[in-house]
């Protein structure tokens, strides 16, 4: 696959989901959909995804969708894997069901954590996306452990006397890694052909693998909807959000940024980071750059290893 | 036919080993570890084809079992107390969702402040959340219920999922004399499951979607309605185990209740020492009866309407408190059961046994001869009374 | 009325309320949204598909070897206008 002729023109989500207009996590999805290698089932955590795919009688998924909880898509997961496996070892189910579970940033770096981490040291061979927007969207933009410092929220507001999210944004790969799974990466909906070999591999890998994908959210970042993909972008070209993957424990960036713009020029184009350019909050804006060049500087380290 | 020395724990394992489990997927917390623990050397040793999901919680444990469920795979798991409760949202989703999965509880009491040992606190916390709920008095009812609950619940007019309570190591950790089957019994009586999977890529379907106010209320009135199917299939899967093993069981079972004036009913190991005191009464005239209860939920109320009739009084045992409420769990169905019916029938409610506080003969005597006392009174009353508890 | 849109009484509705038309969201038509709506310039496109892989509602459609838009479907969020490379969409307030 090298061009987008060659993609599928199948469309496995269906058109007339719920989603807010501009929400990038379709596109996500779609890219994901494309990827596929063979019968696969979607496990869903509660969240913007599930429930603006799955209203009742709707639903836009045309694949096996299953969606049980909020913390748990890592441990249905296992379950249905377990399930298929055992079914097929005694003659009672004759194909390979590929299984890929798909949560936001709250049902993962948050309360889904340990059962993904779970389910990782069990070694199921399954796919984990974690769709991030950096905070609990589908409630109204919290805070969540993958909001990036500084960011409003409506659970970090910036007052006359907090400025914002005073925590850093968790090393979602880092901890995947840890668990010495076969695959791990990193992807942004705006790289199509980044992101679709990352999930194809992550699929064909025996074992775990887990994807973590920026989605910016024009309602909870407070962007133009026509901006989405634009925004994306800039999160890996001022190597915030840098495109990497850990196959067994080998680090490779795929997108190299021989000469990154600027983290302001991210942050710029979103009102959660307006309070940031006000001259007394400046400081801030220097501390998530120096976050910024730590985090690549150790990223190509470790590639060199 | 045999009979093996088995702790209700190992009883349960034993009757999950030979109904050809697929998936296993459970956490260890006493007093259920055992059944894990027996379960995991029959994976070990090759006695079973089964793939076994150690999780890092009970909150995973249901996940994956409603997970594997939903492939079609035959599901077992237990639990027991603070396990029990930390699954309480996927006690729900798994019923709404219909998954048949068989659960093995050893009764324990819940925090704080903790307390390893039995009582029916935990299993009452869930008694709305859509399973069929099975006490067993003993090991070799564990066994029973065990092999007759993957049945009852694969049942395609049922598909809903079913626990097996056991008092936390009052029968959990005692060793009894358990007559089991035959594999090829259990096998011949519970075939694979092979009822349609719900995740199939040949017929891709939503599972677990999202309901507004315009349809939820459906979906509930529908599983309020789904409860209705058990006694039916219940009473079917009783019959036919009996004729492979001799045993007969239903929803409850009546001890002197053919012209007793007064009666216990309870449910789990308690039923024993009822039965003990009821037969010494007896035996010295007085008309005193036991009702055991297997099936918690769906409650049998119009049968134990119709087996109360005659009474003058009744003793209800519960072994659990309902913060608040009026009267204790088990008691609160059984008046809302015979309202209206039973107009003249003295009510006592025993709560009793908390934390594994042992109930002896002697205070069950005391309860009969408060439940006889009360039989004479004239108007129906309704009382509720700690029994073994220090003033 | 198709059967998914029947307001299904409580006998009827199905098991655990698994839906089993996949795709039945098209039924429900997000067009309505839209306060403005994407052009296509046909003379100006390429045909290089960009605005169809970055096209979270499926809106933007394949024909033959370039696109269309669904407006059945498009939201109007103008992804597609800002991805174009060669400018060949603009957004016209509905």
């Amino acid at each position: 696959m090298s061009t987008l002729r060659e993609l599928t023109k199948e469309e496995l989500l269906a058109p007339g989901h719920r989603m807010c207009a501009g929400c990038p996590v379709p596109t996500l999805v779609r890219m994901t959909l494309k990827a596929l290698r063979g019968p696969t089932v979607i496990v869903n955590a509660t969240g913007c995804l599930e429930v603006a795919t799955s209203i009742y009688p709707y639903t836009a998924w045309r694949l096996p969708w299953v969606h049980v909880a909020f913390e748990n898509a890592a441990a249905v997961a296992s379950g249905i894997e377990a399930g298929f496996k055992a079914l097929m070892r005694k003659g009672r189910w004759d194909q390979k069901v590929d299984v890929i579970a798909l949560g936001g940033d709250g049902g993962t770096f948050d309360i889904g954590l340990q059962a993904l981490s779970g389910a990782l040291e069990r070694g199921h061979d399954f796919l984990y996306i974690c769709y991030d927007n950096e905070a609990y969207m589908n409630t109204g933009i919290q805070r969540s452990g993958s909001t990036t410092f500084g960011a409003a929220t409506t659970t970090s507001p910036p007052g006359a006397k907090i400025p914002g999210k005073r925590e850093w944004k968790k090393d979602l790969i880092g901890i995947a890694v840890a668990h010495d799974i076969p695959y791990a990466a990193t992807a942004s909906v705006a790289f199509w052909k980044d992101c679709i070999a990352k999930v194809r591999k992550g699929i064909e890998v025996d074992g775990p693998a887990v994807i973590h994908a920026i989605t910016p959210c024009p309602r909870g970042w407070r962007h133009e909807p026509s901006e989405s993909i634009k925004v994306a972008r800039l999160a890996v070209q001022t190597r915030f959000f840098p495109l990497y993957e850990v196959e067994n424990g080998k680090y490779r960036i795929t997108l190299p940024v021989p000469n990154p713009l600027p983290v302001e020029e991210f942050l710029k184009t979103q009102g959660r980071f307006r309070h940031l350019f006000k001259p007394e909050n400046r400081w801030m804006i220097e501390a998530i750059q120096r976050w910024v060049d730590k985090n690549y500087e150790r990223l190509v380290k470790l590639s060199q290893l | 036919m045999k009979r093996i020395g088995l702790t209700g724990d190992e009883a349960i394992a034993y009757a999950a080993k030979q109904c050809d489990v697929d998936v296993v997927s459970a956490y260890p917390i006493t007093p259920q570890t055992i059944i894990v623990e027996k379960y995991s050397e029959y994976v070990a040793n090759g006695e079973v084809d089964t793939e076994f999901v150690n999780v890092e919680s009970e909150h995973s444990a249901l996940s994956a079992c409603i997970g594997a469920s939903l492939t079609g795979a035959r599901v077992f798991t237990a639990t027991a107390s603070q396990g029990l409760a930390l699954m309480h949202e996927l006690l729900y989703i798994a019923s709404s969702l219909r998954c048949p999965i068989v659960m093995g509880i050893a009764n324990r009491a819940l925090s704080a402040p903790l307390n390893i040992h039995g009582d029916h606190s935990d299993m009452m916390g869930s008694r709305d959340c859509g399973w069929i709920q099975i006490f067993a008095e003993n090991a070799q009812e564990a066994y029973d219920w065990t092999i007759q609950a993957f049945r009852l619940s694969e049942d395609p007019e049922v598909l809903l999922p079913s626990s097996i309570n056991i008092d936390g190591f009052i029968i959990s950790h005692s060793m009894e004399g358990v007559e089991v089957l035959e594999d090829e019994a259990v096998r011949a009586f519970l075939p694979p499951r092979s009822d349609a999977r719900a995740i199939d890529p040949n017929r891709p379907l939503t599972i677990g979607p999202v309901a507004l106010p315009d349809y939820y209320f459906e979906f509930k009135r529908q599983q309020a309605e789904v409860m209705k199917k058990v006694p039916p299939v219940l009473e079917r899967v009783c019959r036919e185990f009996g004729k492979i093993s001799g045993r007969r069981y239903g929803k409850f079972q009546s001890y002197g209740m053919e012209d007793a004036r007064t009666a216990i009913i309870c449910m789990g190991s308690a039923a024993g020492t009822a039965r003990h005191v009821a037969k010494a009464l007896r035996g010295k005239g007085e008309k005193v009866g036991v009702v055991k209860l297997w099936l918690y939920r769906p409650f049998p109320a119009d049968e134990l309407v119709r087996e109360l009739e005659g009474l003058k009084s009744v003793v209800v045992m519960d072994r659990a408190i309902s913060f608040g409420a009026p009267l204790g769990p088990l008691c609160s169905d059984l008046i809302g059961a015979i309202y209206g019916k039973l107009p003249k029938l003295k009510v006592m409610n025993a709560i009793y046994g908390l934390g594994g506080r042992d109930i002896t003969a002697k205070e069950i005597e005391g309860i009969y001869r408060e439940g006889l006392r009360m039989a004479k009174a004239k108007a129906p009353m309704v009382r509720v009374k700690y029994v073994g508890v220090r003033e | 009325m198709s059967a998914v849109e029947k307001r299904l009484g409580w006998r009827k509705v199905p098991p655990g309320g698994a839906i089993s038309e996949a795709g039945s969201s098209a039924l429900y038509k997000t067009g309505t949204w839209r306060s403005f709506r994407p052009v296509i310039d046909e003379a100006k496109c390429t045909k290089c598909l960009i605005c169809w892989i970055y096209c979270p509602d499926m809106a933007v459609r394949r024909i033959n070897d370039g696109v269309e838009i669904d407006y059945e479907y498009c939201k109007g969020c103008g992804i597609c206008a800002t991805e174009c490379p060669v400018k060949a969409i603009r957004m016209e307030e509905e």
